[in-house]
């Protein structure tokens, strides 16, 4: 029970930072490997703020704005001007762009890592097992933003816009679509999201290092793919699948020093069965 | 006669062997200075560091320039070269007294290993496309460095105990395999294989088309490359003691990559000049960036990485880079000198920029009096 909830809202922290994987890919085809350092700047972000008001709520707003700005920044400088070139050439510029980010926190706050001190909620007991609160919070309050993002998708013009832009770019244009404000929106909303991963995240792990991103970024990536990349149901279920399989994989003592292996070596499965991920669209390639 | 003159020179142009015989020379050199006892032993370290970069970031080219996938896993088939080059090395050398054939024997087979490595890996991954590919190398390499923090027989966290290789002499066999590798990449991109390889990444619906069978380069040039990432880890299981798995992290594979990318995707010269310089200011940098300052090192990296990739890349700089690029500066040049013999080449492919020879106002008066206009420009253009 304990096992599942923890693997639940685990999950829930690795499909937000997959929503945000899923949707740049879906938009703007490219894979943003700087997206799992926008949680390490968000994480800095409600360090120093914090630490400078020590209210955890203009904390969370601080990190979420420039989280967002950051996003729509790296995609202003590093990604707008390769619109066009080759997918191999703006994936190389974000790995840069992550590097980039890693190195800068490094620079300003060191590589030890630096222990927060978020509010602690205790715990509650349902049905004779003591669970976190900070746990529900993480499934609820993800639970909450997956579903308003999914509305948003289906319901809104700007969110039917992001659906035709990522079914076809040039149609999308042609029928009047911004499609560079669109990518910009994109970003921005990956970057928001991510900004809440990173609260959830040192909710669970409350200590900072400049690649604490990293790790959580590769595996929500991971989960992105298995769930099928482009697809935002797609992450959601990928992401809490991974989690939950983090978790089981922990709790038993002879396998538990492989997780990694495990939850890469399912990536790899996965995509041998289902090279589409698990919820996927097939795409034709054209000639 | 003529004919085979010509075929000697295409053989042996200056581009293609200039690399493994600027190699060579330089390892000529160094052996007399080390002889001469000019050469310390931090300097013949850095050498042997240099020599297994070099390794590395040519394997890699020939997997990111010219098959144009990402592999993201490259320390990840360096690693499992380095452990089992080690293992090997350190279980055979009680049999066997000559330490060189004992190196030998463990680069073949830390290779081989690797080399198999990359063909399981290949395999799913030659049914995937650029990102995933890229992702499913990421986590070979991470899924690799799990296995062998947790393998006892592997020293676990606490790294293989390997036996390093005589610093002073390392150096020479390093230089030697990298002479190797070097005239294996040169003669394949050069046949016919490699141009089918050149193919696959230019238009793979196009190559498969031309009966080009696409799954089987792939899988070659990815086991290819694993073979030589495996040797260089080789090189560095004698190098250094203990092979820690932390080595081989993502980050190494992108320093692999910025080498690549430097040097210029497709261009081996480029690789090797680019692994040395990237060596030899780790190696200077490493004493005087202490502590977190190191990370300024990565922070130059990620710039570097990010703006000659735009630079590179960008349409937006297109013109830019076609007025200031030495092939195009050479071509000028050459267009200059041969004034008198100006063609059309078909084989430059740049339709975009050859002028139509009918003027527009020709199409659209054609019923004027003056209607033998093109004529007009034709014979112009004979003058």
């Amino acid at each position: 029970m304990i096992i599942i909830a923890d693997g639940l809202s685990l999950g829930a922290i690795y499909a937000l930072i997959a929503l945000g994987y899923t949707m740049v890919y879906g938009i703007a085809k490219m894979l943003n490997f700087a997206h799992g350092d926008i949680i390490m700047v968000g994480a800095y972000v409600i360090l120093t703020t914090l630490q400078m008001t020590g209210n955890p709520y203009i904390a969370i707003a601080a990190s979420i704005v420039v989280c967002t700005v950051a996003g729509i920044v790296i995609e202003r400088l590093a990604y707008k001007p390769l619109r066009g070139a080759s997918p191999l050439a703006v994936l190389i510029t974000a790995i840069g762009v992550s590097f980039l980010l890693q190195s800068v926190a490094q620079l300003i706050y060191g590589s030890k890592s630096q222990a927060i001190a978020l509010p602690d909620f205790g715990k509650i007991t349902i049905a004779g097992n003591h669970i976190a609160v900070s746990t529900l919070i993480t499934l609820i309050v993800g639970g909450i933003i997956m579903a308003g993002l999914t509305v948003f998708v289906k319901k809104t013009s700007t969110g039917r816009a992001m659906q035709a832009v990522s079914e076809d770019r040039g149609a999308a244009l042609l029928m009047g679509v911004n499609v560079n404000r669109i990518i910009m929106i994109t970003f921005a909303i990956g970057s928001a999201l991510a900004a809440f991963a990173s609260l959830f995240y040192l909710m669970q792990i409350p200590s900072i290092t400049p690649t604490l991103g990293s790790m959580p970024g590769i595996k929500a990536f991971t989960a992105a793919v298995i769930g099928g990349i482009g697809s935002i149901p797609g992450a959601m279920l990928g992401g809490v699948l991974l989690g939950l399989i983090e978790k089981v994989c922990l709790s038993i003592p002879a396998i538990s020093p492989y997780t990694t292996a495990i939850e890469f070596g399912l990536l790899i499965i996965i995509l041998l069965v289902k090279p589409i991920g698990i919820l996927g669209k097939q795409r034709r390639e054209k000639v | 006669m003529a004919g085979f003159a010509s075929n000697f020179k295409k053989q042996f142009k200056f581009k293609y062997i200039v690399s493994w015989v600027a190699v060579l020379a330089a390892l000529i050199v160094l052996i007399i200075l080390n002889n001469a006892g000019v050469l310390s032993r931090s300097v013949t370290g850095l050498l042997s560091r240099i020599a297994y970069s070099i390794i590395l970031a040519v394997s890699l080219n020939l997997v990111v320039g010219f098959l144009g996938e990402l592999s993201l896993g490259h320390a990840g088939f360096m690693c499992l070269g380095a452990y089992i080059g080690s293992f090997f090395a350190n279980s055979i050398s009680q049999s066997i007294d000559n330490k060189l054939i004992v190196l030998i024997l463990a680069m073949l087979v830390g290779g081989v290993v690797a080399c198999i490595f990359g063909f399981i890996i290949g395999l799913p991954a030659l049914r995937l496309k650029g990102d995933y590919l890229a992702i499913v190398t990421l986590a070979f390499g991470e899924i690799v460095r799990n296995v062998f923090k947790n393998l006892d027989i592997f020293g676990g966290a606490m790294g293989y105990q390997s036996k390093p290789y005589n610093t002073k002499e390392l150096y020479i066999v390093a230089f030697v395999a990298v002479i190797i590798v070097l005239i294996i990449i040169q003669n394949l991109i050069r046949s016919k294989h490699g141009r089918a390889i050149t193919a696959i990444r230019d238009n793979e619906i196009a190559a498969k088309a031309m009966g080009i069978n696409v799954t089987f380069y792939k899988l070659f040039v990815f086991m290819l490359s694993a073979f030589f990432a495996g040797v260089a880890g080789v090189i560095y299981g004698h190098f250094t003691t203990p092979v820690l798995y932390t080595t081989f992290s993502y980050n190494y594979s992108i320093e692999i990559l910025v080498m690549v990318v430097l040097g210029g995707m497709g261009s081996i010269n480029g690789s090797i000049i680019a692994a040395t310089l990237i060596t030899i200011v780790n190696f200077a940098l490493q004493s005087k960036l202490s502590g977190d300052l190191a990370a300024l090192r990565l922070l130059i990296y990620a710039l570097i990485l990010i703006i000659v990739v735009i630079f590179n890349n960008a349409p937006a700089f297109k013109n830019i880079r076609e007025r200031f690029s030495i092939k195009s500066i050479i071509d000028s040049r050459k267009a200059r000198n041969a004034k008198s013999q100006a063609k059309i080449s078909d084989d430059d492919a740049k339709w975009d920029r050859i002028e139509s020879k009918i003027k527009n106002d020709t199409i659209l008066t054609p019923d004027l009096p003056h209607s033998d206009a093109p004529d007009e420009s034709d014979s112009k253009e004979g003058k």
